[in-house]
């Protein structure tokens, strides 16, 4: 595999407070393209919140975000999507009031996609939906694209929102606690679609709390706590962190 | 010329702070926006009028029997109609608007319009204050309005039902984890608030008379409250009435009796543009726009 | 023996799905009697009505059809609740009155101009209110009629509070029955239309999360613009119609009354379903005219009925009939 970029996402100096509290506290840290990088700290740590400051949901107070040689600090969310950028959210939010399938709909008819592939015939849409579908794991010819998204259980809705960043034909997906509310055998299952991911060259953000199955995928992983980073490097070397083991006293690896 | 202006405007702001303090509760606990609210506080009005003047009972006991009886349809409107809708705040919206507009509707078609219905006040005469004379009842509003507040204060921080309050507006799960109720403490809030606007009523109707027409203005004016204040800050509330109420006079002074409402909606309209949250709002940035 | 009921689709809705429906005639009449019987007899009504009292009453419950429609295309597509439809209608209304009287424009050009520039209007007057949400949009439609009123009112402007006088009547009743009865046929199919595009999913999925619209690239802004844009046009050229209906416009343009009914009128046919708004009207202004005698009791009425349905059966007419064309419900057991 070639060497990617090294400054693939760089973050110097992020800051953001809300009233007196501080989310985050000049936060730095570089990602490699290709990588797949893990970020993991308790509830309050500020792990939502960088996930907002780096996809333009939140303005930091001051510091930069640069991805891929251009600054993105200021941008507004959708232009940041639109750059390649693809987020999940941490409460899964399909479109309640449309078919499964009509949930990729939106990202499909976004500025990037129309510049990427040209404009597709309305039926295409459909097709190329359907497809994606298929990749992220839903069974062809059922059907489950076609029920209300509201009908669907969890870990459906999971690859849903995978699958509606994989629209986007993204190179950096962030994920937002992909594995919350998942079985053991969901998650397992959810692996080796995000090792195939990485492989076809998408750089991978994920945000955890599930650490054993986060470390099979991590190359690198970041510690927050209360907005700071205060561990940073590969899964083996954060297990056996002094200070990680503190701040998760009582966390079963 | 200023000092008049300082006390009419002291007064004039803590009108509206007892004006829009039950619906600033209601808000703050339960996250209900009770649109029902003007009407209740022409209703206490009404009530208290016909515990005076048709039952003949004392001033007092009027307006006590007038806040409990207010009380109780707050509480009850939570307990039969919103209880159903909790969660969707559209629905909430429209259903106390609805049955706001119906009981204050109703009022108009029964004849219960112009000047005809007052309460007295509590006690007559006036009084010079720093050389300006000002009646017994605006001075016992701003006292009232400040002993409120104390009161409110206390309670929300140091009683436990306060407190619990406190702890559901917050987060509203945790504090269900915790083994409070949030329907009744909903149920609560949106009494409480209710009966507070009967108070509110109680104290501020003998300054003019008992009017249909004014449910809507009340309910304008403690909507501006809330929001330029902050919907979930008393201090809030308290800074914003001042504001408000300084404006107001000001405007209504210099360009016109119908400024008085338009200062109060342009309050609306620029606090909702500029900083949704208020001066003292805590709501984070996503939750309030996008 | 436990029973439940059971809900399936009728044959004859299986059997018509999609390119099928060619397949007989009974099918397409199934598909086709729906839509096409009761704009037949929307377009009869006029001729239907016993006097002019009744043609004025249907030409009345067409213009609150377009409000309720405005209303529930604005729900139905970007999510917001709006407190304040006569916030359109006014500004329509005094348009017109303008156009006409100060301008001198004839009506059908007033009325063009009216929607137009109303729409321009109130889109420019909400844009900056666009990104709050709910509870917070839902106050700032609330204040906006209620301001304009009151700045008429204190400033004297546009007629004060004596209203404009003197705009013109239609050129003939045929037109001023008709030509509202078309204009609603046609914003109520290709308002549907719209929202099965491309474009319409998007502001559905607004409607439903626009922070997931956002995180998909999509510039949310522009989308919510043009919804409301649409629905003040549709909300303008109401009030404009109504202005030339009266001859007059006053205060009483931006009365609250104008704000709630559209909402029962949505709740009552059916809501985020965009034709049971217009046949919520057709029901619902009918009987508040009849009820006129009873004055603000009708409000009463139609305020107190628009609490019970949300509260206790907010499915709404033609969902109900929906359902009932389209399913068989059954006793099973289990």
């Amino acid at each position: 595999m070639a060497e990617g970029n090294r400054d693939f996402l760089v973050l110097t100096e992020v800051s953001k407070s809300f009233g007196g509290v501080k989310a985050l506290d000049r936060l730095s840290f570089t990602v490699r393209q290709n990588d797949v990088l893990g970020i993991i700290g308790l509830n309050g740590s500020g792990k939502t919140t960088l996930v907002n400051v780096i996809t333009g949901f939140i303005k930091p107070d001051s510091g930069t975000v640069r991805f891929q040689e251009k600054e993105i600090t200021r941008l507004p969310a959708h232009r940041i999507s639109q750059l390649g950028i693809a987020r999940t959210f941490q409460t899964v939010r399909p479109f309640h009031r449309l078919p499964a399938f009509k949930n990729l709909i939106i990202p499909l008819c976004s500025p990037r996609i129309k510049k990427l592939t040209g404009s597709g015939k309305w039926g295409d849409r459909d097709a190329v939906a359907l497809d994606l579908l298929e990749e992220v794991g839903f069974e062809r010819d059922s059907a489950i694209p076609f029920k209300p998204t509201a009908s669907l259980p969890h870990g459906y809705l999971r690859r849903l929102e995978l699958a509606r960043c994989l629209a986007l034909k993204p190179d950096l997906i962030i994920t937002d606690e992909l594995f919350s509310g998942l079985s053991n055998s969901e998650v397992t299952s959810l692996i080796p679609l995000l090792e195939k991911l990485q492989q076809s060259g998408i750089t991978l953000i994920m945000v955890e709390h599930r650490l054993r199955e986060l470390f099979k995928l991590a190359s690198r992983i970041i510690v927050l706590d209360r907005g700071r980073k205060v561990a940073e490097g590969e899964p083996q070397k954060i297990v056996a962190d002094a200070g990680v083991k503190e701040i998760y006293l009582g966390a079963e690896f | 010329m200023v000092l008049p202006l300082l006390i009419y405007g002291l007064i004039n702001g803590s009108i509206l702070a007892l004006t829009a303090l039950g619906f600033s509760l209601t808000y703050g606990i339960s996250r209900v926006a009770n649109f029902a609210y003007g009407a209740l506080y022409v209703l206490a009005g009404f009530s208290a009028w016909f515990f005076l003047n048709r039952l003949k009972l004392s001033l007092f006991l009027s307006l006590l029997l007038s806040i409990l009886l207010i009380g109780l349809i707050g509480a009850a409107l939570y307990r039969i109609a919103l209880i159903r809708v909790r969660g969707m705040p559209t629905s909430e919206i429209i259903v106390t608007f609805a049955l706001g507009t119906a009981a204050l509707e109703a009022l108009r078609f029964f004849g219960f319009l112009g000047s005809h219905y007052t309460l007295p006040a509590f006690y007559s005469g006036a009084l010079p204050v720093f050389g300006v004379p000002v009646d017994y009842q605006r001075l016992f509003i701003v006292i009232l309005g400040a002993v409120l507040f104390l009161a409110l204060w206390i309670f929300t921080h140091h009683t436990k039902t306060g407190l619990a309050m406190r702890a559901i507006a917050q987060d509203e799960q945790a504090a269900m984890m915790a083994g409070i109720d949030s329907d009744f403490m909903a149920t609560l809030s949106v009494g409480l608030g209710a009966g507070l606007a009967a108070l509110a009523a109680g104290i501020l109707l003998p300054l003019s008379y008992i009017a249909t027409e004014s449910g809507s203005n009340i309910l304008v004016y403690a909507i501006a409250v809330c929001i330029v204040g902050g919907l979930e800050s008393t201090t809030g509330v308290l800074v914003a009435s001042l504001l408000i109420g300084y404006a107001q006079m000001l405007s209504v002074i210099y360009l016109g009796p119908h400024y008085q409402m338009i200062v109060a909606l342009l309050a609306i309209l620029v606090t909702l543009i500029l900083r949704p949250s208020g001066i003292f709002g805590k709501h984070k940035e996503l939750e309030e726009r996008v | 023996m436990a029973r439940r009921k059971e809900r399936i689709d009728r044959p004859v809705k299986v059997l018509s799905d999609d390119i099928y429906a060619l397949a007989s005639i009974r099918n397409m009449l199934y598909l086709a009697a729906p839509r096409v019987l009761p704009s037949l007899l929307l377009l009869l009504l006029p001729l239907l009505a016993p006097s002019a009292y009744f043609q004025r009453v249907i030409t009345l419950a067409a213009l609150y059809a377009l409000l309720a429609l405005s209303w529930d295309f604005l729900e139905r597509s970007i999510g917001a609740v709006s407190l304040g439809q006569s916030l359109f209608f006014g500004v329509g209304g005094y348009l017109a009155g303008v156009f006409n009287v100060t301008l001198g424009l004839s009506p059908f050009w007033a009325l063009l101009l009216s929607t137009g520039v109303g729409a321009v209007i109130c889109t420019v007057l909400l844009f900056p209110c666009l990104p709050l949400r709910g509870i917070y949009f839902a106050m700032t439609t609330l204040v906006y009629p209620l301001l304009l009123s009151r700045i008429i009112e204190a400033t004297g402007l546009l007629g004060g509070t004596d209203g404009l006088v003197g705009i013109a009547p239609f050129a003939n009743a045929w037109v001023e029955q008709y030509l509202v009865l078309g204009v609603l046929l046609g914003a109520s199919f290709s308002l549907s239309r719209l929202l099965s595009t491309d474009f319409g999913v998007t502001l559905s999925a607004i409607g439903d999360d626009d922070q997931t619209v956002r995180a998909c690239g999509i510039n949310i802004t522009l989308y919510k613009i043009s919804a409301v844009a649409i629905a003040s046009a549709v909300g303008a050229f109401a009030g404009a119609y109504f202005s030339f209906l009266y001859m007059f416009v006053g205060l009483s343009a931006f009365s609250l009354e104008l704000s709630i009914l559209p909402i029962a009128c949505a709740v009552v046919g059916g809501m985020r379903t965009l034709i049971g708004p217009v046949i919520g009207a057709f029901i619902l202004v009918p009987l508040a005219e009849g009820a006129r005698d009873l004055g603000t009791l009708r409000i009463v009425f139609y305020s107190l009925l628009l609490a019970g349905l949300i509260l206790f059966k907010p499915e709404g007419l033609l969902n109900y009939l929906r359902r009932k064309y389209q399913q068989v419900e059954r006793w099973v057991e289990v």
